[in-house]
């Protein structure tokens, strides 16, 4: 057993962040949290690392703020500023519901939503959250910095397509709510389960009287990724909201999930049987919500 | 340049060397000695490591101290005054001992910084609140309630600055002047403070470290060793394999078949049998060095279960076979019984593997004495086992050992087994310096003795009218790789196994099989808890069949005053049962409004039909005391000093049960002092007599009764001295309120110590108390000089789509025979309860051909506070005559019907019947789709 780290870093500012990855010793890996990073390399599921960058005073990295139209939340904002900040919860329903079901709030104060998304896990409540919330990442490396949709950040479980050495995770940007937009997220556990979820849901709409204007639907674990019921959401956009139109999305969702059985967890036939009622329990509140006058 | 760091600690600014890969935990504790902060588990699940980083809660087990450069921290250190009395800690801290809160007291520190952050953003909070702050803050007391009463409390008085309101509890019907009332723990202030000692938070000079080197394979013959790559590490002192064991080789509770050292060519029959042991200077560097062994295995097939252990083609594991014991009770003749019965019901269950999880992993100190002795400590339920068995390794004398027991967080059966006491005293032996073992929380999954998983086959025979005539039962137990207590443990299944009623046919058949699994031996329950959950469904099943209430049907058979046991054992006095299942029956239709006949009737709630409640209910009896012919002793001295004060001392184990407050409240009443006057020392085998194991519910009977004959003998030692002197009848001497009146003139207890003393008398009486005599299983007669009875309710609430299961209500009746410590009592009965809880819905130690899964406590999983339902607790007190103020055991028993009761009330709800733990929701969904899909068939057709 030899020390998790000998150097540690804790760059103040992102270009002092992307520097130390060049020149601090390898193998290296950012930290945030370290609330999935310490205890992967505690227990031997990540291999080891020299050092430890510490992104938590990051200066881009801990902002939350409005930008123009968007929402702007840094990677290594802690996720319980999330479950109370004003804008997070006017904007962000689904996201400020799924990190107040993160852990306690003892793991709050310290897990950041880019260690959740960058964990790349199927099913991270926050990551669920994100996609529905339609939010795209800002990367950056020392050859710059650019916005890509969440989506395409993931690979396979546990798997992320960041460079773990040279690119850094610095934000997520969130369209702001219209007003006739809304959100939701719910999740099932096992009690006191296991850090993850059996399954969770999110989704946000658009309504305009009794029509689904837009929708996206993020559910995990449906498949090695992140996943997207864009096929469910294709039954929805554009049509009225009833039992029938419900019962189309569900059926194409069905389809298109890839339900995995995990031992001691969920079976696969036993996800496919709770996603009906957690879907419909998910979208009738996302549904209720958007009728409501934005608070 | 070496880098520093700069932290503020409680108010202290300390600038220091920052050391690679060295979480914040281990800076407060092992570089500032600040050691209120605990370490449960060190993989952010329990909360115990709980410190306030500006402002904010964090787990300082996974919290980088490099992290903490800049920032203010507060620990529990923190929150008083370090000489802080009760009436000057912070509220949080009086409201947590008033409450009855702390019991061992070690996830404590977290609890009360995890709140103060609370209160600190929310002055005024509301339960539920105070659940979400504490959500994975885990008590295995289980404590929940009182530490939630107690955080309102706390707010409360933070909020008028008036003092913290101290809880309405009641008193003993049978209470005297100290005993049976009111009264906190003496060890409570020190715990709250962060100032308490557990094993763990000891130094010692010249120190070294040890580590393990576990077998990691199931079964196996060690073909190889080779520990010459881990000797040339520097900074290692001493490495020891079994060649190198100078005593016995073998150490065990009730047989010697557990090896302390597995030597090359002999058996490995499970993963943490031990293969090696480690000296070094720093924990790392045992570490590294137990990785530098090398061992080569000649794997064998591996007995994963007790039916296969007992198949004649099994690979034998021990000398004996695979059979540790098999286990008959005979009453009457059975087959005559079904015979006669009307209605006859088969049914098979099965419970699973459980862990203590108690929240402090296991850690021994040894430490050798210049003058040739040896001191372990540790925290154990059996001192005078743990000398005898360290002394037998070490091939001395008993004498030449001492165990210093110290504070304990939480045992429940789990640490009446060698852990690493033997190891440590090796390896101080070999290397001539202080030695600490300390397991994190893997080694303790991994390698301390479990809960029997059982198989128990239940057969049963009743009339119409409901009388049960007859009862078959079948037992299978997984003892795993070795007995330790697994004889007694499964003894006590089969003879309870046809639950607190009278049948006048049983025979019970018990079969304690050998297996690769981890040991199985002591835990809360004692076999009972397994033997319930099988009777208990079985009654509700039968009761089914019959069309009687199930409630009515446990009455016709109940145990009552005059009953002969399946054992034989014709119960004379103490038998409260009748009254538990009344005073439950009373408080269900008081606090759910239901008619009687209601109460088991599945209830949709009306906004949300797909969720169904219902109430359940079970009944129990645990015996107290070892009984079945054992010897049943406890010994205890009682001294006063020349400054007044009193001390009572046994080496029995105090592990968050409340013994210690017991033992002062008896003595203080019998020379009626005021309780503060009385301090207990315990777990001391050179300062204190032995006062037998800590198992059975046994304590307060036993050393409760020693404690009280010494102070009584003491108190006559002291009247026949002033008798003598002031030549007055000794009935003229009154003691009152700490003082001595002889005629009208007062003594105090100091001076009447210095009397003592001048008159060549001393102050100080030890006494041998023996329990009434019991008779072996199959001897007939009193198989246990008491029982204890209780009966409980749970409602729960079925999500039928999702086949989740709430508790929300458990309603428990406990004939405790009377009570001495209210309000230990009631942290008995929370825990109890919780703990059943959990063996119904969370917990589940899962071993896959001899490989343990749960070796973190992410993966086994503890109720947290969430979980927590209201708890109605009802106290029934049919006293023992031989007990102290008449009281039996509680702690064993408070815990046995909740599984039970939870699985009935499911059934109710929504007609599954669970027959297999933990309830597993999943199954509830699947059991639901197939019955639905059944109903679907018999519409078509
Ligand atoms: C007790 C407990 C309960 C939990 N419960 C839940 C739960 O209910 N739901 C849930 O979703 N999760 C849960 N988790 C998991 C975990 O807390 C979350 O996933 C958390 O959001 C991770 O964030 P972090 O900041 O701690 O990440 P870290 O552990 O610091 O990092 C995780 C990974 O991301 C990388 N990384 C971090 N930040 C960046 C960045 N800015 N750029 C690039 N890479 C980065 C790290 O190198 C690492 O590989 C739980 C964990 C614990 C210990
Ligand atoms: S010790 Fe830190 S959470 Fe258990
Ligand atoms: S008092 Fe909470 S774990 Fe013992």
């Amino acid at each position: 057993m030899t020390p998790l780290w000998d150097t540690y870093l804790r760059p103040k500012t992102l270009a002092e962040a992307l520097q130390a990855m060049l020149t601090a010793p390898k193998p290296l890996a950012p930290l945030a949290g370290g609330t999935d990073l310490l205890l992967d390399l505690q227990q031997g599921r990540h291999p080891p690392v020299r050092t430890l960058l510490d992104v938590t005073s990051v200066a881009e990295m801990t902002r939350l703020e409005r930008r123009g139209d968007q929402l702007y939340i840094g990677a290594a904002v802690p996720v319980a500023r999330l479950t109370r900040d004003p804008l997070v919860v006017a904007h962000a329903r689904a996201l400020t519901e799924a990190c107040a079901l993160i852990a306690g709030p003892q793991v709050r104060n310290v897990a950041t939503l880019g260690g959740n998304v960058a964990h790349a896990l199927p099913a991270a409540d926050g990551t669920i959250a994100l996609l529905a919330l339609g939010a795209e990442a800002e990367v950056a490396s020392l050859e710059g910095s650019r916005w890509v949709p969440l989506r395409e950040l993931f690979l396979g479980p546990g798997r992320s397509a960041l460079h773990p050495e040279r690119e850094l995770l610095v934000g997520f940007s969130l369209p702001l709510l219209e007003g006739n937009d809304a959100s939701c997220f719910r999740r099932v556990m096992r009690p006191q389960g296991v850090a993850l979820p059996i399954l969770n849901c999110a989704v946000w709409l658009v309504r305009r009287g009794d029509e689904v204007d837009d929708i996206r639907i993020a559910i995990g674990p449906a498949d090695a990724v992140p996943f997207r019921a864009t096929q469910a959401e294709e039954c929805l956009r554009g049509q009225p909201l009833t039992d029938t139109t419900v019962q189309q999305a569900t059926q194409a969702l069905l389809e298109q999930a890839r339900f995995r059985t995990s031992p001691r967890r969920a079976s696969a036939d036993y996800r496919r049987h709770l996603v009906i009622f957690l879907f419909h329990d998910t979208l009738r509140i996302a549904w209720e919500r958007a009728t409501s006058p934005p608070s | 340049m070496t880098k520093q760091i700069t932290l503020t600690v409680n108010g202290n600014v300390y600038t220091l060397e920052a050391v690679p890969g060295e979480m914040l935990a281990m800076l407060l504790r092992e570089r500032l000695r600040l050691t209120g902060t605990k370490i449960g588990c060190g993989e952010a699940e329990c909360g115990a490591c709980t410190v306030i980083v500006d402002g904010e809660p964090v787990l300082s087990c996974i919290y980088p101290a490099e992290r903490a450069d800049g920032k203010t921290l507060l620990t529990i250190e923190g929150l008083s005054a370090p000489s802080a009395s009760l009436d000057t800690l912070h509220p949080l801290q009086q409201a947590f001992l008033l409450y009855g809160a702390v019991q061992c007291g070690f996830c404590i520190p977290g609890q009360i910084m995890t709140a103060y952050a609370l209160l600190q953003h929310n002055p005024d909070p509301t339960r539920d609140q105070i659940r979400a702050a504490l959500k994975d803050t885990l008590c295995r007391c289980g404590g929940y309630p009182s530490i939630e009463n107690a955080i309102l409390a706390a707010a409360e008085a933070l909020r008028t600055g008036r003092p913290v309101q101290p809880p309405a509890l009641p008193a003993s019907s049978r209470a005297g002047q100290v005993v049976g009332r009111f009264h906190l723990r003496p060890d409570g202030v020190e715990k709250v403070t962060g100032h308490a000692k557990y094993t763990d938070d000891l130094v010692f000079e010249g120190m070294l470290h040890a580590k393990v080197k576990r077998a990691m394979v199931p079964h196996a013959f060690l073909r190889r060793l080779d520990i010459s790559r881990a000797k040339a590490l520097p900074g290692v002192a001493a490495v020891l394999t079994a060649e190198d064991l100078p005593g016995e080789k073998t150490h065990g509770l009730v047989t010697y078949d557990w090896p302390i050292l597995v030597g090359v060519g002999e058996r490995i029959r499970y993963v943490g049998d031990a293969i090696a042991i480690v000296a070094a200077e720093t924990p790392e560097i045992a570490a590294q060095a137990c990785d530098r062994i090398e061992a080569e295995f000649d794997l064998q097939p591996v007995i994963t279960d007790p039916v296969q252990a007992r198949r004649p083609d099994a690979p034998q594991l021990h000398p004996n076979g695979n059979l540790l014991k098999h286990i008959k009770v005979r009453k009457g003749d059975v087959d005559q019984g079904f015979a006669e019965a009307d209605v006859i019901l088969e049914h098979v269950f099965h419970t699973q593997m459980t862990d203590h999880a108690f929240l402090e992993p296991e850690c021994s100190i040894a430490v050798p004495l210049p003058n040739g002795r040896m001191e372990i400590y540790c925290g154990t339920q059996i001192p005078y086992q743990d000398r005898l068995q360290a002394a037998r390794a070490l091939g001395w004398p008993e004498e030449r050992v001492r165990i210093v027991g110290q504070l304990m967080g939480g045992g429940f059966g789990g640490k009446e087994d060698i852990a690493g006491q033997i190891h440590a005293a090796l390896l101080a032996h070999a290397t001539g310096r202080p030695v600490k073992l300390l397991f994190d929380r893997r080694e303790s999954l991994l390698v301390h003795p479990k809960r029997h998983p059982t198989q128990i086959r239940v057969k049963m025979g009743a009339k119409r009218d409901g009388r049960l005539v007859a009862c078959e039962t079948e037992l299978y137990g997984d003892t795993g790789a070795y007995a330790s207590l697994g004889e007694k443990v499964m003894t006590r299944a089969t003879t309870h196994s046809a639950g607190p009623y009278e049948i006048p046919h049983v025979r019970s058949d018990c079969y304690a099989m050998y297996t690769n699994n981890p040991p199985a031996g002591a835990f809360r329950g004692f076999g009972v808890t397994q033997a319930a959950f099988a009777i208990e469904s079985a009654m509700d099943m039968m009761a089914e069949r019959l069309g009687i209430d199930p409630i009515e049907f446990r009455r016709i058979n109940a145990l009552r005053v005059g009953s002969v046991t399946n054992t034989g054992q014709v119960l004379r006095e103490s038998v409260g049962l009748l009254e538990c299942i009344d005073r439950v029956i009373q408080a269900m239709c008081q606090v759910s409004g239901l008619p009687r006949r209601e109460l088991f009737k599945p209830r949709p709630v009306p906004e949300a039909p797909h969720l169904v409640r219902a109430w359940g209910f079970a009944a129990a009896y645990k015996n107290t005391g070892l009984g079945g012919g054992a010897p049943d002793k406890a010994s205890a001295d009682v001294e006063l000093y020349e400054d007044g004060m009193l001390q009572v001392r046994s080496s029995s184990a105090e592990m968050g049960q409340g013994l210690v407050t017991v033992m002062r409240l008896i003595v203080a009443e019998e020379l009626a002092v005021p309780p503060e006057r009385v301090s207990v020392l315990v777990m001391d085998t050179d300062l204190a007599p032995n006062g037998g194991p800590t198992t059975a519910s046994r304590q307060t009977f036993v050393t409760g009764n020693a404690s009280r004959y010494a102070a009584r003998a003491l108190r006559e030692a002291i009247t026949a001295t002033l008798a003598e002197k002031y030549d007055v009848w000794p009935e003229h001497l009154r003691f009152e309120n700490g003082m001595v009146y002889v005629n009208d003139h007062a003594l105090g207890l100091g001076e009447v110590a210095r009397e003592m003393k001048a008159m060549g008398k001393l102050p100080r009486v030890r006494y041998e108390y023996e329990a009434p005599k019991t008779h072996p299983l199959g001897a007939g007669g009193d198989m246990h000089f008491a029982f204890s009875f209780a009966a409980q309710a749970a409602e729960v609430e079925v999500n039928t789509r999702t086949g989740e299961v709430r508790v929300l209500r458990v309603i428990a009746a406990n004939d405790v025979g009377a009570v001495i410590n209210p309000l230990g009592l009631q942290g008995q009965v929370e825990g109890g309860i919780m703990m059943g809880l959990g063996n119904a819905l969370t917990e589940e130690f899962i071993v896959e051909n001899g490989q343990v899964i749960t070796d973190r406590l992410a993966r086994y999983r503890v109720p947290g506070i969430l979980l927590t339902p209201e708890i109605i607790s009802i106290v029934v007190e049919h006293p023992v005559e031989a007990g102290p103020h008449g009281a039996k055991g509680i702690g064993e028993v408070s815990s046995i019907p909740t599984t039970p009761a939870i699985a009935n009330a499911i059934y109710n709800a929504v007609g599954v019947r669970v027959d297999r733990l933990p309830i597993d929701q999943e199954e509830i969904v699947r059991r639901l789709k197939e019955r639905a899909a059944l109903s679907e068939q018999t519409l078509e057709s």
